[in-house]
Protein backbone atom coordinates (compact mmCIF):
# COMPACT_ATOMS: atom_id res chain seq x y z
CA UNK A 1 0.00 0.00 0.00
CA UNK A 2 1.01 3.84 -0.75
CA UNK A 3 -0.46 6.45 0.63
CA UNK A 4 -2.51 8.57 -1.92
CA UNK A 5 -1.31 12.10 -3.37
CA UNK A 6 -2.46 14.62 -1.62
CA UNK A 7 -5.12 17.44 -3.27
CA UNK A 8 -4.29 21.40 -3.85
CA UNK A 9 -5.91 24.00 -5.09
CA UNK A 10 -6.13 24.52 -8.73
CA UNK A 11 -5.28 28.07 -7.80
CA UNK A 12 -6.84 31.24 -10.17
CA UNK A 13 -4.75 30.20 -13.04
CA UNK A 14 -5.81 26.99 -14.19
CA UNK A 15 -8.03 28.84 -17.51
CA UNK A 16 -5.52 28.06 -20.10
CA UNK A 17 -4.87 24.35 -19.20
CA UNK A 18 -8.43 22.86 -18.28
CA UNK A 19 -11.36 24.14 -19.49
CA UNK A 20 -11.98 23.64 -23.05
CA UNK A 21 -13.79 25.58 -26.17
CA UNK A 22 -16.59 23.89 -25.88
CA UNK A 23 -16.17 22.16 -22.67
CA UNK A 24 -19.33 23.63 -21.20
CA UNK A 25 -21.50 22.51 -24.11
CA UNK A 26 -22.28 18.55 -24.01
CA UNK A 27 -24.94 18.78 -26.56
CA UNK A 28 -22.65 19.81 -29.65
CA UNK A 29 -19.75 21.43 -28.16
CA UNK A 30 -20.81 24.94 -29.64
CA UNK A 31 -18.72 28.08 -29.78
CA UNK A 32 -16.71 28.69 -26.76
CA UNK A 33 -18.75 27.86 -24.14
CA UNK A 34 -17.26 26.49 -20.87
CA UNK A 35 -13.45 28.65 -21.49
CA UNK A 36 -12.19 31.87 -20.45
CA UNK A 37 -10.22 33.36 -23.64
CA UNK A 38 -10.57 36.52 -22.31
CA UNK A 39 -8.13 35.93 -19.99
CA UNK A 40 -5.70 34.16 -22.37
CA UNK A 41 -3.11 36.22 -24.36
CA UNK A 42 -3.37 35.54 -28.24
CA UNK A 43 -1.57 32.55 -29.40
CA UNK A 44 -1.57 30.76 -25.79
CA UNK A 45 -4.69 28.47 -26.17
CA UNK A 46 -3.56 25.10 -26.61
CA UNK A 47 -6.50 22.68 -25.50
CA UNK A 48 -9.20 21.49 -28.03
CA UNK A 49 -9.48 23.81 -31.44
CA UNK A 50 -13.31 23.01 -31.09
CA UNK A 51 -12.98 23.98 -35.25
CA UNK A 52 -15.14 20.42 -36.39
CA UNK A 53 -18.72 20.86 -36.19
CA UNK A 54 -20.34 18.24 -34.32
CA UNK A 55 -23.88 16.02 -34.51
CA UNK A 56 -26.00 16.99 -31.29
CA UNK A 57 -26.74 14.37 -29.05
CA UNK A 58 -29.56 12.54 -28.39
CA UNK A 59 -32.13 13.76 -25.83
CA UNK A 60 -34.17 16.66 -24.41
CA UNK A 61 -31.48 19.76 -24.20
CA UNK A 62 -31.41 21.69 -21.18
CA UNK A 63 -29.21 24.97 -19.81
CA UNK A 64 -28.71 25.47 -16.66
CA UNK A 65 -26.83 28.80 -15.43
CA UNK A 66 -25.94 29.88 -11.93
CA UNK A 67 -23.58 31.69 -9.97
CA UNK A 68 -20.87 30.40 -7.79
CA UNK A 69 -20.98 32.45 -4.32
CA UNK A 70 -18.66 32.28 -1.62
CA UNK A 71 -19.42 33.14 2.28
CA UNK A 72 -20.11 36.31 2.22
CA UNK A 73 -22.26 36.00 -0.76
CA UNK A 74 -19.88 37.49 -3.29
CA UNK A 75 -19.45 35.82 -6.71
CA UNK A 76 -16.62 33.66 -7.58
CA UNK A 77 -14.83 34.70 -10.93
CA UNK A 78 -12.20 32.09 -11.03
CA UNK A 79 -14.00 28.74 -10.08
CA UNK A 80 -15.39 26.04 -12.71
CA UNK A 81 -17.75 23.73 -12.61
CA UNK A 82 -16.66 20.19 -13.45
CA UNK A 83 -19.88 17.75 -14.74
CA UNK A 84 -20.10 13.90 -15.03
CA UNK A 85 -23.31 12.47 -16.39
CA UNK A 86 -25.00 10.00 -17.99
CA UNK A 87 -26.97 10.55 -21.70
CA UNK A 88 -30.60 10.46 -22.20
CA UNK A 89 -30.88 7.14 -22.01
CA UNK A 90 -29.23 6.86 -18.91
CA UNK A 91 -25.89 4.98 -19.98
CA UNK A 92 -22.51 6.29 -18.93
CA UNK A 93 -19.82 6.76 -21.42
CA UNK A 94 -17.59 4.63 -19.66
CA UNK A 95 -15.69 0.81 -19.94
CA UNK A 96 -16.92 0.30 -16.40
CA UNK A 97 -20.82 0.60 -17.34
CA UNK A 98 -21.27 -2.52 -18.82
CA UNK A 99 -25.11 -2.45 -19.54
CA UNK A 100 -25.48 -3.07 -23.12
CA UNK A 101 -29.11 -3.28 -22.81
CA UNK A 102 -28.91 0.33 -22.66
CA UNK A 103 -27.57 1.98 -25.70
CA UNK A 104 -24.93 4.74 -25.79
CA UNK A 105 -24.79 7.75 -27.73
CA UNK A 106 -21.54 8.27 -30.01
CA UNK A 107 -22.68 12.43 -29.42
CA UNK A 108 -22.48 12.27 -26.49
CA UNK A 109 -19.52 11.48 -23.67
CA UNK A 110 -21.35 13.58 -20.81
CA UNK A 111 -18.06 15.24 -19.12
CA UNK A 112 -17.50 18.91 -19.05
CA UNK A 113 -16.46 21.94 -17.60
CA UNK A 114 -17.89 25.50 -17.26
CA UNK A 115 -16.00 28.01 -15.98
CA UNK A 116 -17.39 31.00 -14.37
CA UNK A 117 -17.47 34.10 -15.57
CA UNK A 118 -16.69 37.78 -14.34
CA UNK A 119 -19.63 37.83 -12.58
CA UNK A 120 -19.27 34.40 -11.11
CA UNK A 121 -21.82 32.67 -13.71
CA UNK A 122 -21.22 29.22 -15.25
CA UNK A 123 -23.73 28.20 -18.34
CA UNK A 124 -23.99 24.18 -18.77
CA UNK A 125 -25.83 23.10 -22.13
CA UNK A 126 -26.68 19.66 -22.40
CA UNK A 127 -29.20 16.52 -22.53
CA UNK A 128 -31.18 15.50 -19.63
CA UNK A 129 -29.65 11.98 -18.54
CA UNK A 130 -31.77 9.56 -18.08
CA UNK A 131 -32.18 7.49 -14.83
CA UNK A 132 -29.18 5.34 -13.80
CA UNK A 133 -29.22 2.23 -11.08
CA UNK A 134 -28.29 3.05 -7.74
CA UNK A 135 -27.86 0.99 -4.45
CA UNK A 136 -29.48 -1.86 -4.23
CA UNK A 137 -32.73 -1.99 -6.68
CA UNK A 138 -33.20 1.43 -6.76
CA UNK A 139 -33.22 3.89 -9.67
CA UNK A 140 -31.69 7.18 -9.08
CA UNK A 141 -33.59 10.05 -10.33
CA UNK A 142 -31.59 12.12 -13.15
CA UNK A 143 -28.31 14.16 -12.08
CA UNK A 144 -25.25 15.36 -12.78
CA UNK A 145 -22.49 15.08 -10.58
CA UNK A 146 -20.26 18.03 -10.31
CA UNK A 147 -17.06 18.86 -8.42
CA UNK A 148 -16.21 22.43 -7.89
CA UNK A 149 -12.67 24.38 -7.95
CA UNK A 150 -12.12 27.41 -7.80
CA UNK A 151 -8.67 29.24 -5.79
CA UNK A 152 -9.45 29.10 -2.35
CA UNK A 153 -11.03 25.47 -2.79
CA UNK A 154 -8.14 23.06 -1.61
CA UNK A 155 -9.88 20.15 -3.16
CA UNK A 156 -12.63 19.51 -5.10
CA UNK A 157 -16.47 20.01 -3.09
CA UNK A 158 -18.54 17.14 -4.83
CA UNK A 159 -22.01 17.93 -5.25
CA UNK A 160 -24.86 16.92 -7.44
CA UNK A 161 -27.55 18.78 -9.77
CA UNK A 162 -31.04 17.30 -9.74
CA UNK A 163 -34.00 18.92 -12.17
CA UNK A 164 -36.91 20.11 -9.74
CA UNK A 165 -39.53 19.58 -11.59
CA UNK A 166 -38.78 15.65 -12.10
CA UNK A 167 -41.37 13.51 -9.77
CA UNK A 168 -38.23 10.66 -9.41
CA UNK A 169 -36.80 12.88 -6.69
CA UNK A 170 -39.12 11.71 -4.03
CA UNK A 171 -37.72 8.32 -4.53
CA UNK A 172 -34.14 8.50 -5.48
CA UNK A 173 -31.76 6.76 -2.51
CA UNK A 174 -29.13 9.46 -2.43
CA UNK A 175 -31.47 12.27 -2.57
CA UNK A 176 -33.10 10.49 0.86
CA UNK A 177 -29.95 10.51 2.53
CA UNK A 178 -29.71 14.56 2.40
CA UNK A 179 -31.86 16.17 5.45
CA UNK A 180 -34.99 17.54 3.67
CA UNK A 181 -34.26 21.36 4.93
CA UNK A 182 -31.05 21.02 2.86
CA UNK A 183 -32.03 19.18 -0.30
CA UNK A 184 -33.62 22.42 -2.57
CA UNK A 185 -29.64 23.30 -2.61
CA UNK A 186 -29.54 20.16 -5.13
CA UNK A 187 -32.51 20.76 -7.12
CA UNK A 188 -32.20 22.85 -10.39
CA UNK A 189 -34.76 25.71 -10.49
CA UNK A 190 -37.22 25.80 -14.04
CA UNK A 191 -37.07 29.12 -15.35
CA UNK A 192 -38.40 28.52 -18.84
CA UNK A 193 -38.42 26.24 -21.60
CA UNK A 194 -35.61 23.35 -21.35
CA UNK A 195 -34.05 26.47 -18.85
CA UNK A 196 -32.79 25.79 -15.58
CA UNK A 197 -31.58 28.05 -12.75
CA UNK A 198 -28.92 26.15 -9.85
CA UNK A 199 -26.69 28.58 -7.42
CA UNK A 200 -23.78 27.23 -5.91
CA UNK A 201 -23.23 28.48 -2.09
CA UNK A 202 -20.01 27.33 -0.75
CA UNK A 203 -20.98 28.72 2.66
CA UNK A 204 -22.89 29.72 4.94
CA UNK A 205 -26.74 30.17 4.52
CA UNK A 206 -28.40 28.11 1.94
CA UNK A 207 -25.04 26.18 1.54
CA UNK A 208 -25.21 24.09 -1.08
CA UNK A 209 -25.41 20.11 0.19
CA UNK A 210 -21.28 18.96 -0.61
CA UNK A 211 -21.06 15.15 -0.80
CA UNK A 212 -18.42 12.09 0.60
CA UNK A 213 -17.85 10.45 -1.84
CA UNK B 1 -26.00 -6.20 -11.55
CA UNK B 2 -22.69 -7.39 -11.37
CA UNK B 3 -20.65 -6.80 -8.20
CA UNK B 4 -18.92 -3.60 -9.01
CA UNK B 5 -16.04 -2.59 -6.34
CA UNK B 6 -16.11 0.94 -4.48
CA UNK B 7 -12.62 2.89 -4.48
CA UNK B 8 -11.01 3.18 -1.37
CA UNK B 9 -12.44 6.74 0.39
CA UNK B 10 -9.98 10.10 0.64
CA UNK B 11 -7.43 8.69 3.53
CA UNK B 12 -7.53 10.27 6.67
CA UNK B 13 -5.26 12.59 7.49
CA UNK B 14 -3.37 12.75 4.00
CA UNK B 15 -5.65 15.69 2.52
CA UNK B 16 -5.73 19.19 3.26
CA UNK B 17 -8.38 19.95 5.61
CA UNK B 18 -11.15 22.53 3.40
CA UNK B 19 -10.62 25.37 5.75
CA UNK B 20 -6.86 25.89 5.96
CA UNK B 21 -6.83 29.53 7.64
CA UNK B 22 -2.92 30.25 6.89
CA UNK B 23 -4.66 29.76 2.83
CA UNK B 24 -6.42 32.94 3.47
CA UNK B 25 -8.68 31.98 0.28
CA UNK B 26 -10.24 29.04 2.20
CA UNK B 27 -11.94 31.50 4.79
CA UNK B 28 -14.81 31.87 2.89
CA UNK B 29 -14.63 29.71 0.23
CA UNK B 30 -14.73 26.58 2.44
CA UNK B 31 -18.26 24.43 3.17
CA UNK B 32 -19.53 25.21 7.11
CA UNK B 33 -21.84 22.11 6.95
CA UNK B 34 -20.81 18.68 7.37
CA UNK B 35 -19.68 17.07 4.23
CA UNK B 36 -23.29 13.96 3.55
CA UNK B 37 -21.33 10.47 3.29
CA UNK B 38 -23.21 8.84 0.18
CA UNK B 39 -22.49 5.15 -1.05
CA UNK B 40 -20.47 5.05 -4.39
CA UNK B 41 -22.93 4.28 -7.37
CA UNK B 42 -22.51 3.66 -11.28
CA UNK B 43 -22.07 7.55 -11.34
CA UNK B 44 -19.20 7.63 -8.77
CA UNK B 45 -17.63 4.36 -10.12
CA UNK B 46 -17.62 5.58 -13.46
CA UNK B 47 -15.29 8.09 -15.80
CA UNK B 48 -14.58 9.19 -19.56
CA UNK B 49 -11.80 7.11 -21.23
CA UNK B 50 -10.32 7.41 -23.87
CA UNK B 51 -11.95 10.44 -25.48
CA UNK B 52 -9.27 12.97 -24.68
CA UNK B 53 -8.69 13.87 -28.10
CA UNK B 54 -12.79 15.59 -28.04
CA UNK B 55 -13.23 16.80 -24.86
CA UNK B 56 -9.53 18.65 -23.82
CA UNK B 57 -7.78 18.23 -27.16
CA UNK B 58 -4.10 16.29 -28.59
CA UNK B 59 -1.79 15.32 -26.02
CA UNK B 60 0.55 18.36 -25.54
CA UNK B 61 3.97 16.41 -24.32
CA UNK B 62 6.45 19.01 -24.64
CA UNK B 63 5.97 22.72 -23.42
CA UNK B 64 9.01 23.64 -24.76
CA UNK B 65 8.44 23.86 -28.55
CA UNK B 66 4.82 24.79 -28.50
CA UNK B 67 6.01 28.28 -29.70
CA UNK B 68 7.85 29.94 -32.86
CA UNK B 69 11.15 29.17 -30.79
CA UNK B 70 11.93 27.57 -27.78
CA UNK B 71 10.73 28.60 -24.45
CA UNK B 72 13.77 30.32 -22.49
CA UNK B 73 14.78 28.77 -19.22
CA UNK B 74 16.26 25.15 -17.71
CA UNK B 75 14.65 22.48 -20.12
CA UNK B 76 13.49 19.55 -17.68
CA UNK B 77 11.95 16.23 -18.11
CA UNK B 78 9.38 15.05 -15.75
CA UNK B 79 8.18 11.48 -15.67
CA UNK B 80 6.61 9.05 -13.44
CA UNK B 81 3.31 6.66 -12.58
CA UNK B 82 -0.03 6.89 -12.09
CA UNK B 83 -0.85 3.82 -9.11
CA UNK B 84 -3.63 3.51 -7.07
CA UNK B 85 -3.06 2.62 -3.53
CA UNK B 86 -1.95 -1.29 -4.53
CA UNK B 87 1.15 -0.16 -6.52
CA UNK B 88 -1.02 -0.78 -9.53
CA UNK B 89 -0.65 0.91 -12.95
CA UNK B 90 -3.34 3.16 -14.32
CA UNK B 91 -3.26 3.29 -17.68
CA UNK B 92 -4.86 5.35 -20.60
CA UNK B 93 -5.95 8.11 -18.06
CA UNK B 94 -5.23 11.91 -18.89
CA UNK B 95 -2.22 14.12 -16.72
CA UNK B 96 -3.19 17.88 -17.10
CA UNK B 97 -0.54 20.13 -16.20
CA UNK B 98 -0.11 23.91 -16.14
CA UNK B 99 2.59 25.94 -14.76
CA UNK B 100 4.61 29.49 -14.26
CA UNK B 101 7.44 30.42 -16.27
CA UNK B 102 11.32 30.63 -15.61
CA UNK B 103 10.72 33.75 -14.26
CA UNK B 104 7.89 33.17 -12.33
CA UNK B 105 4.65 34.16 -14.32
CA UNK B 106 1.65 32.61 -15.34
CA UNK B 107 0.59 33.28 -19.28
CA UNK B 108 -2.60 34.80 -17.50
CA UNK B 109 -4.33 38.47 -18.00
CA UNK B 110 -4.81 37.87 -13.89
CA UNK B 111 -1.45 37.77 -13.56
CA UNK B 112 0.31 41.10 -13.31
CA UNK B 113 3.58 40.54 -11.15
CA UNK B 114 6.25 42.57 -12.70
CA UNK B 115 8.21 39.27 -14.21
CA UNK B 116 8.85 38.74 -17.92
CA UNK B 117 6.48 37.01 -20.40
CA UNK B 118 8.27 34.30 -22.54
CA UNK B 119 5.94 34.64 -26.18
CA UNK B 120 7.50 31.12 -26.41
CA UNK B 121 5.84 29.40 -23.39
CA UNK B 122 2.67 29.04 -22.54
CA UNK B 123 3.05 26.42 -19.97
CA UNK B 124 0.63 24.21 -20.17
CA UNK B 125 -0.12 20.15 -21.58
CA UNK B 126 -1.66 16.98 -21.32
CA UNK B 127 0.02 13.54 -21.31
CA UNK B 128 -2.31 9.84 -21.66
CA UNK B 129 -0.51 7.60 -19.16
CA UNK B 130 0.63 4.12 -21.26
CA UNK B 131 -0.25 0.33 -19.92
CA UNK B 132 1.80 0.41 -17.45
CA UNK B 133 0.28 4.19 -15.94
CA UNK B 134 3.86 6.02 -17.29
CA UNK B 135 3.85 9.76 -18.72
CA UNK B 136 6.73 12.09 -19.35
CA UNK B 137 6.77 15.61 -20.64
CA UNK B 138 9.30 18.39 -21.37
CA UNK B 139 9.00 21.42 -19.97
CA UNK B 140 11.10 24.29 -18.52
CA UNK B 141 11.95 24.85 -14.75
CA UNK B 142 9.61 27.02 -13.10
CA UNK B 143 10.40 30.03 -11.22
CA UNK B 144 8.63 30.85 -7.39
CA UNK B 145 6.42 34.15 -7.44
CA UNK B 146 5.32 36.38 -4.87
CA UNK B 147 1.16 36.24 -3.72
CA UNK B 148 -0.59 38.41 -2.09
CA UNK B 149 -1.52 35.97 1.27
CA UNK B 150 1.07 37.68 4.12
CA UNK B 151 3.45 40.29 3.90
CA UNK B 152 6.35 38.28 1.92
CA UNK B 153 4.57 35.52 0.34
CA UNK B 154 6.52 33.51 -2.23
CA UNK B 155 5.05 30.17 -3.76
CA UNK B 156 7.58 27.84 -4.01
CA UNK B 157 8.27 26.41 -7.76
CA UNK B 158 5.68 24.11 -8.37
CA UNK B 159 3.98 22.41 -11.64
CA UNK B 160 0.06 22.01 -10.87
CA UNK B 161 -1.25 18.31 -12.30
CA UNK B 162 -4.88 17.04 -12.67
CA UNK B 163 -5.94 13.50 -13.37
CA UNK B 164 -9.28 11.60 -13.87
CA UNK B 165 -8.55 8.21 -13.00
CA UNK B 166 -10.96 5.72 -14.02
CA UNK B 167 -13.71 7.03 -12.45
CA UNK B 168 -15.36 9.94 -10.68
CA UNK B 169 -14.55 8.88 -7.48
CA UNK B 170 -10.60 8.82 -8.22
CA UNK B 171 -10.62 12.58 -9.02
CA UNK B 172 -7.22 14.45 -8.05
CA UNK B 173 -5.75 18.18 -8.76
CA UNK B 174 -2.45 18.46 -6.93
CA UNK B 175 0.76 20.39 -7.55
CA UNK B 176 4.04 19.12 -7.95
CA UNK B 177 7.24 20.34 -5.66
CA UNK B 178 10.98 20.07 -6.49
CA UNK B 179 13.10 18.86 -4.18
CA UNK B 180 15.22 21.17 -1.30
CA UNK B 181 13.08 24.72 -2.34
CA UNK B 182 13.75 26.48 0.60
CA UNK B 183 9.95 27.76 0.28
CA UNK B 184 8.26 24.95 0.61
CA UNK B 185 8.12 25.06 4.57
CA UNK B 186 7.38 28.19 4.27
CA UNK B 187 4.10 27.78 2.02
CA UNK B 188 0.68 27.30 3.21
CA UNK B 189 -0.69 25.92 0.53
CA UNK B 190 1.84 22.91 0.54
CA UNK B 191 1.73 23.21 4.69
CA UNK B 192 -2.15 22.70 4.20
CA UNK B 193 -1.46 19.08 4.03
CA UNK B 194 -0.37 17.30 6.96
CA UNK B 195 3.34 17.03 7.28
CA UNK B 196 3.78 13.46 6.98
CA UNK B 197 1.80 13.55 3.89
CA UNK B 198 3.85 16.64 2.38
CA UNK B 199 6.38 14.93 0.73
CA UNK B 200 4.59 12.57 -1.44
CA UNK B 201 4.18 15.74 -3.27
CA UNK B 202 7.67 16.43 -3.90
CA UNK B 203 9.49 15.29 -6.73
CA UNK B 204 12.90 13.79 -6.89
CA UNK B 205 16.07 14.93 -9.28
CA UNK B 206 17.69 11.61 -11.20
CA UNK B 207 20.61 11.51 -12.83
CA UNK B 208 19.62 8.01 -14.42
CA UNK B 209 17.20 9.64 -16.23
CA UNK B 210 18.75 13.32 -16.77
CA UNK B 211 19.27 13.72 -20.50
CA UNK B 212 22.93 14.06 -21.37
CA UNK B 213 23.69 17.70 -22.50
CA UNK B 214 20.25 18.10 -22.94
CA UNK B 215 17.64 17.43 -20.03
CA UNK B 216 17.58 17.63 -15.74
CA UNK B 217 15.36 14.65 -14.74
CA UNK B 218 12.75 14.76 -11.71
CA UNK B 219 10.45 11.58 -11.20
CA UNK B 220 6.82 12.40 -9.84
CA UNK B 221 4.79 9.44 -9.09
CA UNK B 222 0.97 9.76 -8.14
CA UNK B 223 -0.92 7.86 -6.06
CA UNK B 224 -4.92 7.58 -6.71
CA UNK B 225 -7.45 6.21 -4.79
CA UNK B 226 -7.16 1.75 -5.22
CA UNK B 227 -10.28 -0.23 -5.06
CA UNK B 228 -11.79 -0.76 -1.34
CA UNK B 229 -11.48 -4.61 -0.63
CA UNK B 230 -15.02 -4.89 0.68
CA UNK B 231 -17.02 -5.62 -2.15
CA UNK B 232 -20.19 -3.72 -2.36
CA UNK B 233 -23.86 -4.88 -4.03
CA UNK B 234 -24.80 -3.59 -6.60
Amino acid sequence: MSGQTPWQTVGPYFHYALPWKGGADLVEGKGDAGARMDLLPDGHYTLNPNDQPRRPAKGQVVTITGTVYDGDGVPIPDSFVELWQANAAGRYDSPDDTREEVALDPDFIGFGRASTDADGVFTIRTVKPGRVPGPGNALQAPHIAISVMARGVIKRMVSRIYFADDPSNAEDPILDLVPPHRRATLLAVPVGEGAYRFDIRLQGEGETVFFDV
Amino acid sequence: MSVILPYNREEEGAHPPFLSPDYKATIKRSPREALIRIPQTLTELTGPAGRWDRLMGPAVADLTKIGKGEAIGQRIVVSGRVLDEDGRPVPNTIVEVWQANAAGRYIHKKDQWNAPLDPNFTGSGRIITDDQGRYRFYTISPGAYPWGNHYNAWRPAHIHFSLLGPAFATRLVTQMYFPGDPLIPLDPIANAVPAHALPRMISRFDIETTQEAFALSYIFDIVLRGRDATPMED
